[in-house]
């Protein structure tokens, strides 16, 4: 939208969709579904502010609260402009509707890193406008020019006289009135939420257990469902005996959906059951010989192949006179293995659909859940609860867990909740591809490198999807998902060449934390550092000299240096190893410091540094480079689904190991002071962990990690 | 069968060899203790029963019926229930939020036993805890503000 604050017509709508919606209770006092309708009425100023009469203050955030700390985030920005203490807000789920669409695309979602850099001017402006049309219905109210008004604390005051007057009293004159086409922002200068580490709004309904996550909601009459699927990618049902499982006691139907076949029962663990006694022959998909052994051996030898170029700059032919090198880094499959497993619930009325879960992917899963449901989307209500981790699983374009869902519940009686069990989860694909990255530099008389060359083999995320138009470059026929942090090179190296293979593999796939990063930051990082120490230079040094036109490389490589005591002596059997990458606008350097126990990595302390402009929130902001840091190091050190025979090798947190407390290192995070716009968190500090340790193991062992997880390098500690 | 749940009798229609996972979840309509595994490799399903900290997803109803559980929306019944918490709002340790109950629970049912535990004892005592979002460093400082408070 290009106005701020649409038509008021749109916003009573808005409005009224969402009082009828799920409300979720987070500040204090926690409010509940069943107080929220015997609040006093709210009036909606425009899309993001309601007002009660009571002055009950609710913010309306359309991005998905998954963690990262954005219902807290948004609420700073419009508290901010307008004028009320961030303790006493209620923060509601925006529903579905175009005027919260993302600023740079037609649909309503969260990723990408890019929530409040993508809104942090519309929210300002938001609540600026807000408070300009209270501060208005005021200065009708009394009679004074706006002029001599001012607002604070949910209150417009009138400096002269001393007369005070709630928002909640000017509430619906002032939505009657116009909305400014250019309001009065706040000056930094005065800001007392935004730029601080304000403790998060939801954190009490999380420490008591009474915050709803997708798998929390509870309808009348709800039954739960869990669905039986193929064994193998693509495959479907041939033959299905249900008798059994229709007589395991608490199972009221069996329905065949086009994913498999769903058992429906009065509780989870009765559907598990039935599931379980279902007798199901299956007919082999194309994923059924799907080998990622062999995947894995094709993607090397493709990588040796020229592939599609997306830079080339200078001549990668004419070699530099100091030595040559070359490394091939091999990534696998990653789930995103969120704590809370998909689900969603569903509950269909006359003429309309409604839709409960925690999805990044609004407007999206709305059209496939109109399209199964055969509604049209204005039909089907989502309602978008909190996440119990997203990580981008709940972004998908294909909506696999919530088109599911509708089919198992149409033509039901009661909603259904369909719930995955965790072998669900890790087993129904939708993985980080697996990758095969391949270098080769020479280096010239200062060491540093004349040529570079990089050949990625990948799926491409998009292909096949509704994203491909968007997404795929006609020229190249690449996904840029495929080649980011690779073909955006930050060292000044005169021949660079950056090509790739995109490989068609029946295993379906997505964007995991970092997305296309999560590969080319290991391959780069680890290669570069391999440079440096080929050419016996300090890594820090090294990347320093080779960073000259990176402001924000330049300054987190120093920060997280100089705070990790960079080049002072560590106690024997430790070292530690350093890498720094941009992604979704934003630059971390990380430093770790490991040694081996029982010949086996382990991390002791990272110290990271970001630029990402302004930080809204600083405290929250570290706390996501620590998350990334946790979630990066799980992969690095264990994180891998394999595939033989088509069919997935890990079941469970048993063999898809996420890092444990006992593992977790000691992090420290430094933000570099900005006032600059802000730009991600969410994403960015995690690819720069696996490359970071594989480089402080290098340096301990001098060992180069090729392949991730680390687990299948072979270290030997240093003798004592 | 009947159960006593915070404090409450519950009489619960179900087989006694459902978890007590799904007894709390689907039938009392307890959400707050959450399942994650369903395999006692995760720790989100943590309850007490006579206050020892228990898997609920691996627990048959037959083997509690009769015993005390306590979750997540009674925890704060006990003083240390309530320290806990506190220490943990004190710390603004949630992220997604959905390992924390379980985490919680771990954590008072380790304080219970050690009131002053070392930085090893918490670490071994919340080793089967999960979280995917990367909270340990906070919850060890919770539990250390706890047994400090
Ligand atoms: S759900 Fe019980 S330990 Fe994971
Ligand atoms: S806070 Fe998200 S899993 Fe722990």
């Amino acid at each position: 939208m290009n106005t701020l604050v649409a038509s008021r017509r749109s916003f009573l709508k808005v409005g009224a969709a969402a009082a009828g919606g799920l409300v979720i209770g987070l500040a204090l006092p926690v409010r509940t579904r069943a107080a929220a309708t015997a609040a006093p009425a709210d009036t909606a100023i425009n899309a993001y502010v309601r007002v009660a009469t009571d002055g009950r203050v609710t913010l309306l955030v359309p991005k998905s609260e998954m963690g990262q700390g954005i219902y807290t985030g948004f609420a700073q920005v419009l508290a901010e402009e307008l004028e009320v203490p961030l303790a006493t807000v209620v923060i509601e789920a925006a529903p579905v509707a175009a005027v919260y669409n993302a600023s740079f695309a037609p649909i309503q979602f969260t990723g990408g890193s890019m929530s409040m850099s993508s809104s942090f001017e519309l929210l300002r402006r938001a609540g600026a406008a807000a408070r300009s049309m209270l501060v208005s219905a005021a200065a009708a109210e009394l009679g004074v020019p706006a002029s001599t008004l001012s607002a604070a604390d949910g209150h417009v005051v009138h400096g002269a006289s001393g007369r005070r007057l709630a928002y909640g009293a000017l509430a619906v004159r002032a939505a009657a009135l116009p909305a400014p086409a250019d309001p009065v922002l706040k000056s930094p200068a005065d800001w007392k939420l935004i730029g601080k580490a304000v403790p998060r709004l939801d954190t009490r309904a999380k420490v008591e257990g009474s915050a709803e996550f997708g798998l929390d909601v509870r309808l009348p009459g709800m039954v739960y469902a869990v669905v039986a699927r193929a064994p193998t990618f693509g495959g479907s049902v041939a033959k299905l005996d249900a008798s059994a499982a229709k007589a395991v006691p608490g199972v009221v139907a069996v329905r065949e959906v086009p994913s498999g076949v769903a058992v429906l029962a009065t509780n989870t663990w009765a559907a598990t059951r039935g599931r379980a006694a279902l007798r199901i022959d299956w007919t082999p998909g194309a994923g059924a010989g799907v080998s990622t052994t062999r995947l894995a051996a094709e993607f090397a030898a493709r990588a040796r192949e020229p592939g599609t170029v997306v830079v080339e700059r200078g001549d990668v032919g004419q070699a530099g006179p100091g030595r040559a090198l070359e490394a091939d880094f091999a990534t696998p499959y990653l789930a995103h293995a969120p704590m809370e497993p998909l689900n969603c619930a569903v509950a269909f009325a006359d003429g309309r659909c409604d839709v409960y879960t925690g999805t990044q992917f609004q407007t999206v899963d709305r059209a496939a859940a109109a399209a199964v449901a055969g509604l049209a989307p204005e039909q089907v209500h989502v309602h978008t609860t909190l996440l119990g981790g997203g990580f981008g699983r709940r972004a998908n374009p294909s909506s696999d867990f919530v088109r599911e869902a509708v089919a198992v519940a149409k033509g039901h009686p009661t909603p259904v909740m369909t719930v995955w069990t965790r072998e669900d989860d890790l087993q129904g694909g939708y993985y980080r591809p697996l990758s095969h990255d391949r270098l080769t530099a020479t280096l010239g008389t200062d060491g540093h490198p004349a040529t570079w060359t990089h050949t990625i083999v990948s799926q491409s995320i998009v292909a096949g999807t509704p994203f491909e138009k968007m997404m795929i470059d006609p020229k190249t026929g690449l996904d840029a998902t495929q080649h980011e942090g690779a073909s955006d090179l930050p060292y000044a190296i005169p021949s660079v060449r950056v090509a790739g293979h995109t490989a068609k593999v029946p295993v379906p796939v997505l964007w995991w934390r970092s997305v296309g990063h999560t590969h080319t930051a290991f391959a780069v990082e680890s290669f570069i550092d391999e440079c440096a120490t080929t050419a016996r230079q300090d890594p820090v040094a090294y990347r320093t000299a080779l960073l000259g036109a990176e402001p924000r490389h330049l300054a987190v490589l120093k920060l997280a240096a100089e705070k990790a005591g960079w080049g002072t002596p560590l106690p024997h059997g430790r070292a530690r190893g350093v890498a720094v990458h941009a992604s979704f606008g934003s630059v971390v350097a990380e430093v770790a410091e490991v040694s081996l126990v029982d010949g086996r990595p382990k991390v002791h302390r990272v110290v990271a540094a970001i630029h990402c402009g302004l930080a809204v929130n600083p405290g929250q902001v570290a706390y996501q480079v620590e998350s990334a840091i946790c979630f990066g190091l799980s992969a690095a050190l264990y994180g891998e689904i394999t595939l033989e025979d088509g069919r997935v090798q890990q079941s469970n947190f048993g063999d898809y190991a996420p890092l444990r407390h006992e593992e977790m290192p000691a992090v420290e995070v430094h933000i570099v002071p900005s006032s600059a716009a802000p730009t991600g968190v969410g994403e960015p500090g995690t690819p720069v962990i696996a490359p970071a340790v594989a480089n402080a193991l290098a340096a301990l062992t001098g060992v180069r990690a090729r392949r991730l997880p680390l687990a299948h390098t072979a270290f030997t500690a240093p003798p004592a | 069968m009947k159960l006593d749940i915070n404090g409450t009798a519950h009489e619960v229609d179900a087989a006694p060899d459902m978890p007590l996972l799904w007894a709390l979840r689907d039938i009392v309509g307890l959400t707050g203790t959450k399942f994650g595994c369903g395999a006692s490799l995760c720790g989100a399903c943590t309850v007490h029963v006579d206050g020892q900290a228990t898997r609920a997803c691996v627990t048959p109803l037959a083997s509690v019926a009769g015993r005390r559980i306590t979750t997540i929306e009674g925890v704060a019944a006990s003083e240390l229930g309530r320290k806990v918490q506190a220490a943990w709002i004190a710390e603004d340790v949630p992220q997604c939020g959905y390992c924390q109950s379980g985490q919680i629970m771990s954590a008072v049912s380790l304080l219970a036993q050690k009131p002053h535990p070392s930085d090893a004892e918490i670490r071994s005592a919340m080793n089967g805890n999960l979280c995917r979002c990367g909270t340990y460093n906070r919850i060890h400082q919770a539990i250390r503000r706890a047994a400090e408070a």
